[in-house]
């Protein structure tokens, strides 16, 4: 029914699904080193630092605002 | 179906979310200095004047400007992209065929639509982007909090309401099903949003076309962001899994 809505190719009756085992590792940690990368643009030496100084934050100033995050 | 199995594990996805998200990155940059740098020029320029109207000496430039818009833009647009691209590659593996029968191409454009309300709309309708020169700094706590928070609450109900889509579909039809659970959605971040901390800093006299200008430049950009990303990743994983 969604098939023919957004017009995508015909697939056979179900599709295979990953297994969650399978996703698991990758999310864990692949996931928890992205979410990392985002915690540094959009929040390091704000609210919270790890690192001490302004650098981190003067640096990635404009990116910071115009992503749309809390900024100084 | 050999192709499929090829194609769709994890790593893969994963890998392909962040270079499409690298993609999506430049394009980010690009028009974010092209739509975006103007509007952060102006209000500087504001914020600098006001300083000297009150005689206090202007801010320390530790970066300068010129660094600022140019290389420190472009590392966050990119790294920024990448990792979100990965996530989108993440949630795609979990979510192909496990979200009605949508192949990839179809699925893609539908989780980055999902995911610019969840994490986009419904934030920067209670916090919206701030220009420099507005918000003050003894509250970065608060909002940085709040924001995180307000984004959280929403992937969570966007997940709800749609494991409530599925029911409501087998009981009224996926139309009104759908309509159910997109109104649960609205219902739940709409309540929770009302109860989170107010924000209003914007110093007297911030031009409100600025403002505007701003906002809304802020919101296309994660608009090209989440294009690219939806679109991309999802022509790509489609033509390699035919």
């Amino acid at each position: 029914m969604a098939q023919s809505i957004f017009g995508s190719v015909a697939q056979p009756v179900s599709i295979p699904v990953i297994p969650v085992r399978e996703i698991l590792p990758y999310a864990v940690f692949g996931g928890l080193l992205l979410l990392l990368a985002i915690y540094f643009v959009g929040a390091e030496q704000g609210a919270t630092s790890m690192f001490r100084g302004t650098m981190v934050h003067e640096f990635l100033h404009d990116g910071r605002h115009l992503l749309g995050f809390p900024c100084h | 179906m050999k192709g499929n199995q090829n194609i769709l594990m994890t790593r893969t996805l994963l890998l392909r979310g962040m270079l499409v998200g690298v993609v999506a990155g430049l394009l980010v940059f690009a028009f974010a200095r092209w739509i975006g740098e103007p509007q952060v020029e102006r209000s500087i320029a504001f914020e600098t004047a006001g300083d000297q109207a009150r005689g206090e000496a202007p801010e320390p430039e530790m970066v300068s400007r010129r660094v600022q818009k140019s290389l420190g833009l472009l590392t966050g647009a990119v790294v920024y992209g990448a990792a979100v691209g990965g996530l989108f590659g993440l949630v795609f593996a979990f979510a192909y065929g496990r979200i009605g029968e949508l192949g990839p191409r179809a699925l893609a454009a539908v989780l980055a639509g999902l995911g610019f309300v969840a994490i986009v709309l419904v934030p920067n309708l209670k916090y919206p982007a701030n220009p420099p020169a507005v918000g003050s700094a003894e509250t970065i706590g608060v909002r940085t909090g709040a924001y995180f928070l307000l984004i959280a609450v929403s992937i969570v109900t966007m997940v709800f309401s749609l494991q409530m889509r599925r029911r409501f579909s087998k009981r009224f039809g996926e139309w009104n099903g759908s309509l159910l659970a997109a109104g649960l959605f609205v219902v739940i971040v709409s309540v929770v949003a009302h109860f989170l901390p107010e924000v209003d800093e914007v110093p007297a006299g911030f031009p409100v076309t600025l403002m505007w200008k701003f906002r809304v430049a802020a919101v296309e950009i994660q608009a090209v962001l989440w294009g690219t990303l939806g679109l991309g990743f999802g022509w790509w994983v489609e033509s390699s899994s035919r």
